[in-house]
């Protein structure tokens, strides 16, 4: 009898844990989206089911080196040149240029994202996707694959950030 | 017949004495140093925390370099030198294999012996360490910023490379003598005439000293002794180096009895400063030989193999005051030379004294022609009167003398199993540890330079028995560390020591850890199939040979799916990782391939030859777990019959 009552008390708090453990997903979900939102509403008028790779956010400057850039208003050529040459070495295979494969396409990425944001997981892609919020949506979008670090310079940084410009 | 029978007397009696000394030092001391000394914080290093010292063990019989940090006694990694190492591939791909080649053709393993760290003036300086292979002789340097074995030479006229590899104090050279002697040029002989016809090769490399390459400058053809340990002269005695010698009965059987005859054996001095000098002008003779000399080309990562046919041969009775024999008793091993360079330490391990020769007196012997006959032509100075001192009875079977920084030694006795402190100058014993068991070399870091550190002394022990939790009858070896800082020597620490440590050598972690190589530049990739580039993804086809031009980097392969392979090709993988940041490298290995897996580091290519031999599709997939999305790492390769008209191609991420 005694035996039977443990057993049923062990049926008991596994029951408890259980649904304490899908209560516990869900609220995780639910603050995703409440972020999402809050996110939206501060910065932009977009709708909050558009995906994170799609979103505008023109405002956020992401966590790293990069604190504030000016961009010309024509793009250096020159620059533009050396910086794919480096994106194909050190990106291109996680980034095509204008379709989604591993990672997101960098075209058209100018008008999402400020320069700062672009430099700044280039440079910094550990902590962005700790602590950047935006940045953490896209590594789940992209299914857990991390941005990798190649230790690019600030300079390289900003030559691929020219070259995107010319996508 | 009487000497010998004396002689076994002797040793029945010394083994006698030893087994019981062995035993009650087992009962007692087991224990001695854990239990009633802070010796655990003293060796602990906390999570996260870096070790104070880089202790570089040789692996002996695994040929290999094993890298552990000290006071903790943790093993930090095991280096690939002389043997093959699947873990890695090195001695598998086609970069390394070269590395591994020698005249007999490609050798994959060794028993490596004696490391030494490079110096300048005397001190170490981090730039490279030098490792003997004794069974098919080789030397080997591995540089100290990738940790990666790049150059391996071997040693012509020479068997059994064991009095090797010491460096003099500027790293001028690296010294490779031979053990067992032989007949030069090697020929069809009766071995019972080995008695002055075998030579014995003392051989002296060069170092470059921006690149670290190594070249044979000359081979000083010796009479046909073993040529046990070797030590370089330091300071006053710089220009100098010293051999131990044994066998100068010059036996070809049964040396354990027949070697241990002549009351005294020799330790060779060799005044190499005046045999450079007669090579570079233009003296020594040029003799047909053959022997590789391996070089690991740092920026492709690509090893080549050259055999070298001649080899620049002195003769030591060409240059009269170069070589001289200092009379030594009773087969000596380690031959030490103390930090100031006056002190020269015979350890003649069949003798109950330590024998130290004065360098002072050498030279005053020398000048004065204080002989004491010659051997094969080479004069023997007179013992008495080149004599420093004796430590005795300090021990029974001294091997190996390290010193540290206040005037002391440390001799190591195998037979007693014991270490012992002894002051360098009045030649008193100080203190005395037993170590669990028999223990061969020690090792103090920078002990045997003109700067050692001494705060450890590490004994490399060759017998284990009870030290650990049984493995059945094969056991790892045992080395244990000792904090010499006070008076007495305490024991610390037991750690388990791969293959076999004959010798090791450690520096302080700061000299070369800042210095480590994180991941190489995809910019400095020189590699001839190299894919830097995705645009260069490729596969080509040249008869049944098959080269597959691919990149990785977190967590894909490009191609991951392959068509047109064919049973009977021969496919080459080159892969090329695109990562750049510290501690990324991705494995690569494939269904049934008959040589190993292989490791590719940030930015650099590797090489693995896979034959498919049965018709299918087989996968690949990346060995290092690399990132969340490692499991996701894998790819495809269908095999077609050899008939098979099916074209190549080659894609990924296309359905």
């Amino acid at each position: 009898m005694k035996h039977v009552m443990s057993i049923l008390a062990a049926f008991a708090i596994f029951g408890v844990v259980s649904c304490g453990g899908k209560e516990e997903k869900k609220e995780e979900k639910v603050t995703l989206r409440t972020q999402t939102t809050e996110k939206v509403e501060t910065t932009s008028s977009a709708v909050s089911d558009v995906k994170p790779s799609e979103r505008v956010d023109m405002s956020t400057k992401g966590i790293g080196p990069i604190k504030s850039l000016t961009l010309d208003e024509t793009i250096n050529q020159e620059m533009a040149a050396k910086g794919k040459e480096v994106y194909n070495v050190n990106c291109l295979a996680c980034h095509k240029p204008d379709r989604r494969f591993i990672g997101p396409a960098p075209k058209g990425i100018l008008e999402r994202r400020t320069p700062e944001w672009i430099m700044n997981m280039i440079l910094n892609p550990e902590e962005m996707v700790q602590k950047d919020p935006l940045a953490k949506e896209l590594l789940m979008e992209f299914n857990g694959s991390p941005m990798a670090n190649q230790n690019l310079t600030e300079e390289e940084a900003r030559q691929i950030l020219e070259y995107f410009r010319t996508l | 017949m009487k000497k010998t029978i004396q002689y076994l007397f002797s040793l029945v009696l010394i083994a006698g004495l030893v087994s019981c000394n062995n035993g009650d030092n087992q009962k007692k001391l087991r224990g001695q140093g854990g239990l009633a000394t802070n010796a655990a914080e003293r060796v602990y290093v906390a999570p996260g925390e870096h070790d104070e010292y880089y202790g570089f063990f040789s692996g002996g019989f695994s040929g290999q370099l094993g890298v552990y940090g000290l006071p903790s006694g943790r093993l930090l990694k095991v280096l690939p030198v002389f043997s093959q190492n699947p873990e890695n591939g090195w001695g598998y791909t086609e970069e390394t294999k070269p590395m591994l080649n020698t005249s007999f053709g490609f050798v994959p393993w060794d028993d490596s012996h004696h490391p030494d760290i490079s110096q300048t003036d005397g001190v170490l300086d981090g730039r490279w360490i030098f490792i003997n292979g004794n069974n098919t002789p080789r030397i080997a340097r591995i540089g100290l910023e990738t940790f990666k074995t790049e150059e391996i030479i071997e040693i012509p006229n020479s068997a059994g490379n064991h009095s090797s590899s010491f460096i003099t104090e500027n790293t001028e050279y690296v010294v490779a003598g031979t053990r067992f002697s032989i007949p030069v040029p090697q020929r069809d002989m009766s071995i019972k005439e080995y008695k002055g016809n075998f030579k014995g090769a003392l051989t002296f490399i060069s170092v470059d000293q921006e690149t670290g390459r190594m070249a044979i400058k000359f081979q000083l053809m010796m009479p046909g002794f073993n040529y046990d340990l070797s030590h370089p002269g330091r300071d006053k005695s710089h220009g100098w180096f010293f051999f131990t010698t044994y066998n100068t009965e010059e036996s070809h059987t049964l040396l354990e009895v027949n070697a241990s005859q002549n009351d005294k054996d020799f330790i060779a001095a060799v005044n190499w400063k005046k045999i450079e000098e007669y090579v570079n002008n233009g003296g020594g003779k040029m003799t047909p030989t053959r022997y590789a000399h391996n070089v690991m080309d740092m920026d492709s990562h690509v090893a080549t193999s050259t055999i070298i046919e001649e080899v620049l041969t002195v003769d030591p009775l060409d240059v009269p005051g170069a070589v001289f024999f200092l009379p030594t008793p009773k087969s000596p091993h380690g031959c030490d030379v103390d930090p100031t360079g006056e002190y020269i330490i015979g350890n003649g391990k069949l003798s109950a004294d330590l024998t130290v020769h004065s360098f002072t007196k050498m030279l005053d012997a020398i000048e004065n022609e204080k002989f004491d006959g010659e051997a094969y032509g080479i004069p023997i100075l007179n013992f008495e009167d080149i004599l420093a001192g004796v430590v005795k009875q300090p021990g029974l079977g001294p091997l190996h003398t390290e010193f540290d920084d206040k005037g002391n030694a440390y001799t190591t006795f195998f037979i007693s199993s014991e270490v012992v402190k002894w002051k360098v100058g009045t030649w008193e014993v100080l203190d005395r540890q037993p170590v669990f068991y028999s223990v061969g070399h020690g090792m103090i870091p920078g002990g045997n330079s003109r700067k050692p550190f001494g705060k450890y002394f590490v004994a490399m022990n060759k017998i284990t028995k009870d030290r650990y939790l049984p493995t059945g009858p094969e056991l790892t070896h045992s080395a244990q560390l000792f904090d010499i800082t006070g008076d007495k020597m305490e024991l610390l620490l037991d750690f388990p020591t791969i293959g076999e440590p004959h010798y090791a050598a450690a520096i302080p972690a700061e000299i070369i850890k800042d210095k480590s190589k994180q991941f190489y530049r995809l910019s400095d990739n020189k590699h001839p199939h190299a894919t830097l580039k995705s645009s260069d993804v490729r596969i080509e086809r040249n008869g049944k040979e098959v080269h597959v031009y691919m990149t990785i980097i977190r967590s894909h392969f490009n191609p991951d799916n392959i068509e047109g392979i064919k049973v009977g090709d021969k496919v080459y993988f080159h892969v090329t990782n695109l990562e750049q940041d510290f501690d990324v490298p991705h494995g690569f290995a494939t269904i049934g391939a008959n040589n190993a897996e292989m490791l590719i580091m940030p930015g650099a290519t590797e090489t693995l030859v896979w034959e498919p031999k049965q018709v299918g599709v087989w996968p690949f997939y990346c060995t290092d777990f690399c990132s969340a999305l490692h499991q996701e790492m894998q790819g495809y390769v269908r095999v077609s019959p050899a008939d098979s008209n099916l074209p190549l191609s080659w894609s990924v991420g296309e359905d």
